[in-house]
């Protein structure tokens, strides 16, 4: 059950495969079948080469920490009822961006940090989240 | 073409909140002054370019203006690139007019986001949002957490460059906000997406502006007053959305800056007065950087003790510029620059020879530069 508050995604076409992919347990990224580029979120066209043939390709998990803030002002209602809490962009180690929610980092966020993937469940839709990796070495 | 085509008019409207009034008649109201400004009659006006409100974006608003305006001009319509469509649009004048296109050319910018709606600025990022990502501050949050953690820049270095824009605004009477600002209260200014304050973030505001432009021979025979020179301007569209972009603390603004340096034949040390967008603090120590003011990583440093005031190095947003005259984006940063050049400004720059100015739009997503000379 999707909460009616939550600000579930409604993705088009192309990014369709990743949100069902989530959903079953895993993380995917689309790699060019004609360039071998890889990306997120999920598109007709390769960014690099143009070509109209990219493919879903699973995620290893691991990840790096790019960035992130902390929301102190609610500008959705679901959200504005679990303030503070962060957003972060994290790079998988196939390349791939996308932004995310750290967790069980006990505020301890460096970036360039080493991050493995939490499959969680927010308000019924499953989310990519991250963790710090253990013995973490950025 | 570098100094052949010139700013010859400069007009506003109020800023701050103006119910009742929709973007068209702000609009007529910003070129009726600056129509005025340059003593020159509306009929006279053969281009009509407009910078689409933010706040509520519609179908051919260029013609929608023209046609409330009695116009029906050669050159005319919109130009969708968020803030940076304003020097966007004066360049696309310029070169219209150098290449005989139009001969007087009117850009105009009008919103009304303060009593209609802040929606533009408050939204989420597509599929994004269920990890509660919304918002534009948040993005400029992203790329300024990346520079702290990269390069040690601190929040005072961004509250000092709030400090120094907010005494100018205090110091003029046009501007919305005239409260001045202390490290102090900048360091008890409450998080809005850590690790940006409120204090970090600009105005929201109602309000219009508009600049009428011509040949500087054009200016000559109309006996224009002080007609400013346009010495160089440039482009650069990041493009990319924050996460996507390889270095969260590099934007296209280098080659925009880089662009217009070269067009003007002036270098950073040649500008006496800077107009920077300042639609949050990050934003301008990462243009600074970009235009070559300080070393990419180096903008926090330069930025501390008070080089951006009035009476120093480089000063900057010298009417207060998006943090406290008016949030609206951008074009009141080139009509301050040509009252900079004009010698008319309220904090004027003594001797400045040179000024630029920078617009931006969406997350630093897009860019154009304005280099402006002394009048003639
Ligand atoms: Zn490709």
């Amino acid at each position: 059950m999707i909460e009616a508050a939550f600000p579930a995604p409604q993705p088009g076409e192309a990014a369709a495969p990743y949100w069902r992919a989530l959903e079953e347990g895993r993380l995917v990224f689309q790699r060019c079948k004609s360039c071998g580029h890889a990306w997120l979120p999920g598109r007709g066209e390769c960014p690099r080469c143009l070509a109209p043939d990219p493919e879903w390709t699973p995620a290893a998990g691991n990840a790096k920490l790019v960035s992130w803030v902390i929301f102190h002002h609610g500008y959705h209602e679901y959200y504005a009822a679990r303030l503070p809490y962060n957003v972060a962009v994290v790079e998988l180690e196939e390349g791939p961006r996308l932004v995310s929610n750290i967790v069980e980092a006990d505020g301890q966020l460096k970036i360039d940090m080493r991050l493995e993937l939490v499959i969680q469940r927010e308000a019924g839709v499953a989310l990519a989240r991250f963790k710090p990796t253990q013995g973490n070495q950025s | 073409m570098r100094g052949n085509v010139v700013i010859a008019g400069i007009g506003q409207t109020a800023f701050g909140k103006l119910p009742g009034r929709g973007t068209i008649s702000l609009n007529i109201e910003a070129c009726r002054h600056a129509l005025a400004d340059a003593g020159v009659e509306k009929d006279a006006v053969d281009a009509l370019l407009v910078k689409p409100p933010t706040s509520n974006p519609q179908f051919m608003y260029g013609q929608t203006l023209a046609e409330a305006m009695g116009m029906q001009p050669r050159v005319g319509g919109a130009w969708d690139q968020g803030g940076a469509a304003n020097i966007s649009l004066i360049s696309f004048a310029a070169m219209a007019i150098e290449h005989g296109q139009c001969e007087i050319a009117l850009v105009c910018y009008a919103d009304n986001p303060r009593t209609g709606s802040r929606h533009a600025y408050e939204k989420a990022w597509g599929d994004d949002a269920a990890y509660g990502w919304f918002g534009v501050p948040s993005g400029y949050a992203m790329l300024a957490r990346r520079h702290m953690e990269e390069f040690g820049t601190t929040s005072e270095q961004l509250g000092a460059i709030a400090i120094a824009i907010r005494k100018h605004g205090a110091a003029n009477p046009n501007a919305q906000l005239r409260k001045p600002l202390t490290l102090e209260q900048y360091r008890e200014s409450p998080w809005v997406v850590d690790p940006l304050r409120r204090d970090d973030c600009c105005l929201v505001s109602d309000g219009a502006a508009a600049v009428v432009l011509m040949s500087a021979q054009r200016a000559k025979s109309l006996g224009v007053k002080k007609p400013v020179p346009i010495l160089g301007f440039g482009q650069g569209q990041s493009s990319w959305d924050v996460p996507q972009r390889p270095d969260l603390t590099r934007t296209c603004a280098e080659i925009s800056g880089a662009t217009a340096f070269k067009m003007a034949g002036l270098r950073p040390h040649d500008i006496d007065v800077a107009q920077i967008y300042d639609c949050f603090t990050i934003t301008v120590l990462m243009t600074l950087e970009a235009y070559g003011f300080a070393p990419h990583g180096q903008g926090g440093p330069f930025c501390e003790g008070g080089r951006l005031a009035i009476d120093a190095e480089l000063p900057t947003n010298t009417a207060g510029g998006l943090l406290s005259e008016t949030g609206m984006p951008g074009l009141q940063l080139v009509t301050e620059g040509v009252r900079q050049m004009r010698e008319e400004a309220t904090l004027q720059v003594k001797g400045a020879r040179n000024c630029i100015v920078s617009n931006q739009g969406g997350v630093m997503h897009t860019h154009s530069t304005l280099i402006l000379g002394h009048y003639l």
